[in-house]
C-alpha cells in the first residue's frame, strides 16, 4: 500500500503560474544598474541617465549627450555614406536600421559645439550604432574633425564608445586607426588641446588609437575601458579575472586615465579646461 | 615550378600556411638579411618583453633598427614570447628604438608575424590599447623612412602598431586582417567553426590586399629561407633607396597621404 497517493497530493504539477500575469505590469518601471545591481526607478536615472548609486553612466544615443552638453551646435559630415568594401551581406541593412534608431550617418556625432563662450570642435560616438564600432565613415568623420580643428585652430573634445574597428569593413576599418593618429597628432603638433571623455563601453581599435591619444583623458564613472575583451582574456590565461579589471576607476588606479568626472559635472569642468588651455600662460 | 603552373591557393589555405610551422623565422630573418646585428632590450620603463627582438644591424653597409616580432622555436621559448603576442611593453620597447633610430638618423625595418597584441590580465593592466596608440601617434611623423614586411600572421591593431610607416610588404603565404578568422566567424556569425569561410570573406590574402592599396608588394615564398631571405634583401635594397632620396617633410608628408586616403 502506498503512504500517500501521488494523485492527490499537491506537487509543482498543479499550481499553474498565471502566465500572462507579467503583461499586466509595464515594463521598464525598474531597471537593475548593470554596475552596482541596485534597483532602480526608471524617473530617478534623471536627464544624465546615471545611477544614483554609484553614478555608472547608462549608453545613451550621441544626440541624447548632445543636449545636455553644449549650448550651441553646428554639425558635419551627415551625408557621408560607406562603400561597403567587403560587400559583407547583411550589412547594408544592418546599417540602415543603426541609422534610424540614431539618427546619424554612422558611429560618430561631429561638429563644432559652444558651451558658454568656449568654442571646441566636439565628437560623440554612439554605443548603440552597431555597437559603436568604427567604420571607414566613423574615421573620416573624426579625421576630418581634427583637420578643420587644426585649421580653425580649435580644441578637440572626444567622447570615445566603441566596440572597437567594425569587423563588416574588415581591413579598412583598421586602418581608420592609424588615419586618425596622423590627424590627431597633426593637431597635437599645432599646439592645440585634444580631451578625450571614455564612456561605457571604449574597447579594441579605439581604445588601441584615438580614445588614448588625448592629451588630458577622462572617464565617465565605472566605465568600461579596455583592449581586449574579458571572455577573450579568460580564454587566453586560463583564468578568472576580477570584475572590475577593466572599470574607469582599476584603469586611473593603474595610471592610464587622468580623472573621472560625473555627467552632472561634464559641461562645466569640460568649459573649465579649455578655457584654461586658452590663457596665456607667464612666459 | 613555374609559376603559371603553381595552383593558386585560397584564402583558408593561406592562413594555414601563415601559421605553420616551416615559417622562416625572426632569427632567420635578421641573420639572412643584415649584418652584424646588435640585440637592445627593454622598454626602459619596467620591462623587456621576449615577444619583440629589437636592436641595430648593418644592411648593405647602412646602419639600421631592427625589430622584429618573434613566436620562438622550444614550447619554453613560445610560451615565454606569448606565441608572438606582444605585451605593451614590446610595443614600447619598438616605440623606444624608433625613437632612437631618429635620433641618429636611421631607416626603421619591422617584421611582423603575431596574430595579435596579447590580450592577457598583464596586458591590460599596463595599458595594452594605450602602448599600441602611442604608437601609432608616433610612428605617424617620424622622419626616418619605416618599412615592414609581414611575414606570417598579421592579426589586427597589434600587427599596425610596428606596420604603419610608409611601406607594408608581404610574404607569398602570409595574411594580413582586423581579426582571427576564427574569431570574426565568432562575433558576427556566433560560430567559430566557420573560420574558413570567414577567412574567404575577409580578404586578408596579399592578392586582395594588393588590390586595396593596403600594401606596396608581395613577396614569392619557397622552402628555402635562404632565397627568402634573398627576396626581401632585393625589395629592401631598392626601396630604402628610394625612401632616403625624399626629404624629410616629403617623406612624412608621402606617409600621411598613404593612409589619408583609405
Amino acid at each position: 500500500m502506498q503512504l500517500f497517493d501521488e494523485l492527490k497530493t499537491i506537487s509543482k504539477k498543479h499550481i499553474k503560474a498565471n502566465k500572462k500575469a507579467g503583461e499586466k505590469v509595464p515594463s521598464g518601471l525598474w531597471i537593475s544598474c548593470p554596475k552596482c545591481q541596485q534597483s532602480i526607478y526608471h524617473k530617478d536615472l534623471g536627464k544624465y541617465k546615471t545611477c544614483p548609486n554609484c553614478y555608472y553612466g547608462f549608453r545613451i544615443h550621441a544626440r541624447e549627450r548632445l543636449e545636455w552638453l553644449v549650448d550651441t551646435f553646428q554639425e558635419f559630415d551627415t551625408d557621408l555614406e560607406t562603400k561597403d568594401p567587403l560587400n559583407f551581406p547583411g550589412y547594408k541593412e544592418k546599417l540602415i536600421k543603426a541609422q534610424q534608431d540614431s539618427k546619424l550617418n554612422d558611429s560618430v556625432l561631429t561638429g563644432i559645439a559652444m558651451i558658454d563662450d568656449v568654442e571646441f570642435a566636439l565628437g560623440i560616438m554612439d554605443p548603440y550604432f552597431i555597437m559603436g564600432s568604427m567604420g571607414t565613415v566613423t574615421g573620416e568623420k573624426i579625421t576630418r574633425l581634427f583637420e578643420r580643428a587644426t585649421q580653425k585652430n580649435l580644441p578637440v573634445i572626444l567622447f570615445a564608445a566603441s566596440g572597437g574597428a567594425r569587423m563588416q569593413e574588415g581591413i579598412s576599418s583598421l586602418m581608420q586607426m592609424s588615419k586618425i593618429s596622423q590627424a590627431v597628432k597633426e593637431h597635437s603638433n599645432a599646439g592645440l588641446l585634444y580631451i578625450t571623455v571614455i564612456t561605457d563601453p571604449t574597447t579594441g581599435g579605439v581604445t588601441a588609437s584615438f580614445a588614448m591619444q588625448g592629451d588630458i583623458i577622462l572617464s565617465e564613472p565605472r566605465a568600461l575601458l579596455g583592449f581586449a575583451g574579458k571572455r577573450v582574456i579568460e580564454q587566453t590565461i586560463h583564468q578568472k579575472v576580477p570584475d572590475d579589471l577593466q572599470d574607469a576607476e582599476t584603469v586611473l588606479k593603474n595610471g592610464f586615465i587622468d580623472n573621472i568626472i560625473k555627467r552632472e559635472d561634464q559641461k562645466e569642468k569640460l568649459a573649465w579646461l579649455v578655457k584654461i588651455h586658452s590663457m596665456k600662460g607667464a612666459f | 615550378m613555374p609559376k603559371i603552373l603553381k595552383k593558386k591557393k585560397t584564402a583558408s589555405e593561406i592562413v594555414a600556411a601563415a601559421r605553420g610551422l616551416k615559417k622562416v623565422t625572426a632569427n632567420e630573418l635578421i641573420d639572412g638579411i643584415f649584418d652584424d646585428f646588435f640585440e637592445l632590450h627593454g622598454d626602459r620603463k619596467y620591462s623587456d618583453d621576449e615577444a619583440i627582438i629589437g636592436g641595430i644591424a648593418l644592411f648593405n653597409g647602412i646602419p639600421v633598427t631592427v625589430i622584429a616580432t618573434d613566436k620562438g622555436g622550444t614550447p619554453e621559448e613560445r610560451i615565454a614570447k606569448h606565441f608572438g603576442c606582444p605585451e605593451p611593453s614590446g610595443y614600447r620597447k619598438s616605440l623606444r628604438l624608433m625613437k632612437q633610430a631618429e635620433k641618429f638618423n636611421r631607416p626603421i625595418v619591422t617584421f611582423v608575424n603575431t596574430s595579435g597584441a596579447y590580450p592577457g590580465r598583464s596586458a591590460e593592466e599596463n595599458g595594452q590599447g594605450e602602448a599600441i596608440a602611442r604608437n601609432l601617434l608616433e610612428m605617424s611623423d617620424l622622419k626616418v623612412p619605416i618599412i615592414s614586411f609581414i611575414y606570417g600572421e598579421g592579426g589586427s591593431g597589434g600587427a599596425l602598431a610596428l606596420a604603419c610607416g610608409d611601406q607594408v610588404w608581404m610574404l607569398e603565404d602570409s595574411m594580413y586582417s582586423i581579426l582571427s578568422p576564427e574569431g570574426f566567424a565568432s562575433i558576427l556569425w556566433k560560430d567559430s567553426k566557420r573560420a574558413d569561410e570567414a577567412a574567404e570573406v575577409m580578404q586578408l590574402t596579399p592578392e586582395a590586399l594588393l588590390k586595396q592599396e593596403i600594401i606596396e608588394g608581395i613577396i614569392p615564398e619557397s622552402n628555402s629561407h635562404r632565397k627568402v631571405c634573398k627576396e626581401i634583401k632585393k625589395i629592401l635594397a631598392q626601396e630604402l633607396k628610394n625612401l632616403t632620396s625624399l626629404t624629410k617633410f616629403e617623406l612624412v608628408k608621402r606617409r600621411k597621404e598613404r593612409y589619408r586616403k583609405f
